[in-house]
């Protein structure tokens, strides 16, 4: 089997598995063990994994609150999270976070964010570190077609060009931000153009299909590797509603029936074609994260005490709880 | 008739939009999809793409937008889906909204209402669960108002949208499903509180979701203790004789919120209650609120960072009796 069939079908098992852990985040909210319906699951958009193979130990990433596929593209243990999303202390953030806050600094994750571009501008500063560094490191800001409305997204795209930082901003385009689809948010639509104008390396590439996704990014990342700061467009298609809660009532069943056929996964498969290797994988995807669920259910959520470490880093007292401070005022002694 | 907290907020909308032409709404997700909470559900239909706006998630581009609409003659109502994104907005909130009828000599004023919500109750994490109203109340210019109750979903909305100066309207989104009935008038004028429960032996001052939470602990605690619970309603700025009147017959005053403590808005009704009641004070007034944290995912960290009705009965029993709780021996 040739080289290249062999990294094609490595991209294929882990868009599998992050789409099987997508599944699960669904089960485990049905199951009434998530901490909350605030999910955002990102099926549809695994070709995010094209990108995601150009990086490296070292480098940097942020993303949006859709990002748990581009966490497990890198490298992230499905049973943490899982148990991060159910609000356990084993979780990744010790259940302080959620779907939304997942961060691992050791693998490159700077976090998740909850507002809607918030995490964008990280990267800038973390290219500086890494040209400062000597490094080559890359920092990659991930986000959706709704963070291009932000502008904070020009600032730093301003700053990274300007610098010519290790920079690549990512916008997973699944057409939608919450109800509004894209053409009812953006009056140009042409984001690569929005990149070039600031004067980044400006890309987009087809989001079902992984392969053209990867050679894209392959140039935006070289680039940024050597100082000139990219943007590529990965045009997808969100295929659920917008958290758990949402049926998606403003847009036709037809529009989602064309949407999914849009299927990275589907389309890997076709082209690949080795239906025995590739059920393989379904089928160990399926066990792992069975696993990874089992493991999460099982664990504890994390005890009340924990609720005022982190606030500040160790070594400055905690905040203080209130019961305290309501026995000094009326306690006995008092 | 009975009706729920969101349904109220909705009528309050439509009547003035049927009132008054120059009424305007913009926001994410206001039209088509009917708002986040879904109180703006059907009123893009009623009054068309003109009146209602949706917008690109730009938070300070819809509040500035609002405000020059509101110098030239609109009354535009801008929605912020989470106060917590009140960090995008504060230099157009604070900044501009708040100062331009003074810096610019009495001139220009900015009739705008801010709508949003706050709160826990949802496992939404630290970035969609703040209380963030001490940010605005510190803002000289801009009026504050968090209903509590059905009536006032209503009826504050309505009087947001006669002021002259901008309102912050924070709604609070565990409060969307409460019932109740909107009274033909107001519970009181617009910048005093409301009496909510008349008792004698200590003064709960709150608002906004916690006002239920005291009312729960209120009913609790009664007959041994008669709690009188005052709802701040109109937080800034504040007439705040009818919560004075009421320390000074009680002689006690627990200020619950549900925003963290320090530097809350307790914290501020806690300094104007001692200067102004001292002499009738038989403690010092007390704060209750949320933790100084962040607020956690984890659904059981979540409940415990806040007050509930125990806790509030707790406090207000030992400040009363010097009946100590269990936690406390
Ligand atoms: C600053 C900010 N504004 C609004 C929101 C509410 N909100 C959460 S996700 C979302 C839509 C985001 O769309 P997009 O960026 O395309 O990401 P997607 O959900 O499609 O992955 C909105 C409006 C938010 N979290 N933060
Ligand atoms: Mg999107």
């Amino acid at each position: 089997m040739s080289r290249a069939n062999d990294a094609h079908i490595a991209r294929y098992r882990t868009m599998r598995r992050i789409r099987t852990f997508e599944e699960r985040v669904g089960e485990l909210f049905l199951k009434g063990e998530s901490a909350g319906s605030m999910l955002h699951l990102s099926i549809g958009e695994e070709a995010v994994v094209g990108l995601t193979d150009h990086m490296r130990d070292g480098d940097t990433f942020t993303t949006h609150h859709r990002g748990h596929g581009i966490f497990l593209a890198r490298g992230a243990d499905p049973a943490r999270m899982l148990a991060e999303i159910g609000g356990r202390g084993s979780g990744y953030c010790r259940g302080k976070g959620g779907s939304m806050h997942i961060a691992d600094r050791g693998l490159g994750h700077l976090g998740a964010n909850a507002i809607v571009g918030g995490g964008i501008p990280h990267v800038v500063g973390a290219g500086i570190s890494a040209r400062n560094a000597g490094s080559d490191a890359v920092s990659v800001a991930f986000f959706g077609d709704g963070a291009m409305s932000q502008g904070i997204l020009y600032e730093a795209k301003n700053m990274a060009a300007l610098w010519k930082l290790p920079v690549v901003f990512c916008c997973i385009n699944n057409q939608y931000g919450m109800g509004t689809r894209v053409d009812r948010s953006a009056g140009h639509r042409d984001f690569p153009a929005r990149a070039t104008a600031f004067g980044l390396n400006g890309a987009r590439a087809d989001g079902a299909e992984v392969e053209e996704v990867f050679e894209a990014a392959q140039d935006v990342m070289d680039g940024a590797r050597n100082g000139r700061a990219g943007f590529l467009e990965i045009d997808a298609y969100r295929f659920h509603g917008h958290a758990r809660m949402d049926k998606s009532p403003y847009r036709s069943p037809e529009e989602e029936e064309e949407g999914r056929q849009r299927d990275p996964l589907a389309r890997a498969r076709n082209r690949i074609g080795d239906d025995i290797t590739l059920d393989r994988i379904d089928d160990e995807a399926e066990a792992e994260m069975d696993k990874a669920m089992e493991d999460a259910i099982a664990a504890a959520p994390p005890d009340h005490a924990s609720m005022f470490e982190d606030v500040y880093a160790e070594g400055t007292p905690p905040p203080r709880p209130q019961r305290e401070r309501l026995m000094d005022i009326l306690g006995e002694s008092a | 008739m009975t009706t729920t907290y969101r349904d109220a907020l909705r009528q309050a909308l439509v009547d003035a939009m049927e009132d008054d032409d120059s009424v305007i709404l913009l926001g994410e997700e206001v039209g088509l999809y009917g708002g986040a909470y879904g109180v703006t559900k059907g009123l893009l239909d009623r009054f068309g793409e003109t009146r209602v706006i949706d917008t690109p998630i730009s938070e300070p581009g819809i509040v500035g937008a609002a405000i020059g609409a509101a110098m030239t003659g609109l009354r535009p109502v801008a929605e912020i889906m989470y106060v917590d994104f009140a960090g995008l907005v504060m230099d157009q909130l604070a900044n501009q909204a708040a100062k331009s009828r003074y810096m610019f000599g009495g001139q220009i004023g900015v009739p705008m209402v801010l709508r949003t919500q706050g709160g826990t109750g949802r496992s939404a994490a630290a970035q969609h669960s703040q209380s963030l109203e001490a940010w605005m109340m510190h803002v000289p210019g801009l009026r504050l108002a968090m209903p509590g109750t059905v009536s006032d979903a209503y009826h504050l909305l309505r009087d947001a949208l006669r002021q002259p100066d901008p309102v912050c309207f924070i709604e609070h989104k565990g409060l969307y499903t409460l019932k109740g009935e909107i009274g033909p008038e107001p519970d009181a004028p617009w910048g005093q509180p409301a009496i909510r429960r008349k008792g004698t032996d200590l003064t709960i001052a709150t608002y906004s979701r916690m006002l239920q939470e005291v009312l729960k602990a209120a009913e609790a605690l009664a007959p041994s203790v008669e709690v009188e619970v005052i709802d701040l309603r109109t937080l800034n700025p504040l007439e705040d004789e009818v919560l004075m009147d009421s320390v000074r017959r009680t002689g006690r005053c627990l200020i619950v919120t549900e925003a963290v403590t320090t530097g809350s808005v307790a914290s501020e009704i806690a300094a104007r209650v001692t200067e102004q009641c001292f002499d009738w004070l038989e403690e010092p007034p007390l704060r209750l609120g949320g933790e100084d944290i962040p607020v956690p995912v984890a659904p059981a960290l979540e409940a415990a960072s806040i007050p509930d009705a125990t806790l509030i009965g707790e406090t207000a029993r030992w400040l009363v009796t010097r009946e100590a709780p269990s936690w406390a021996a």
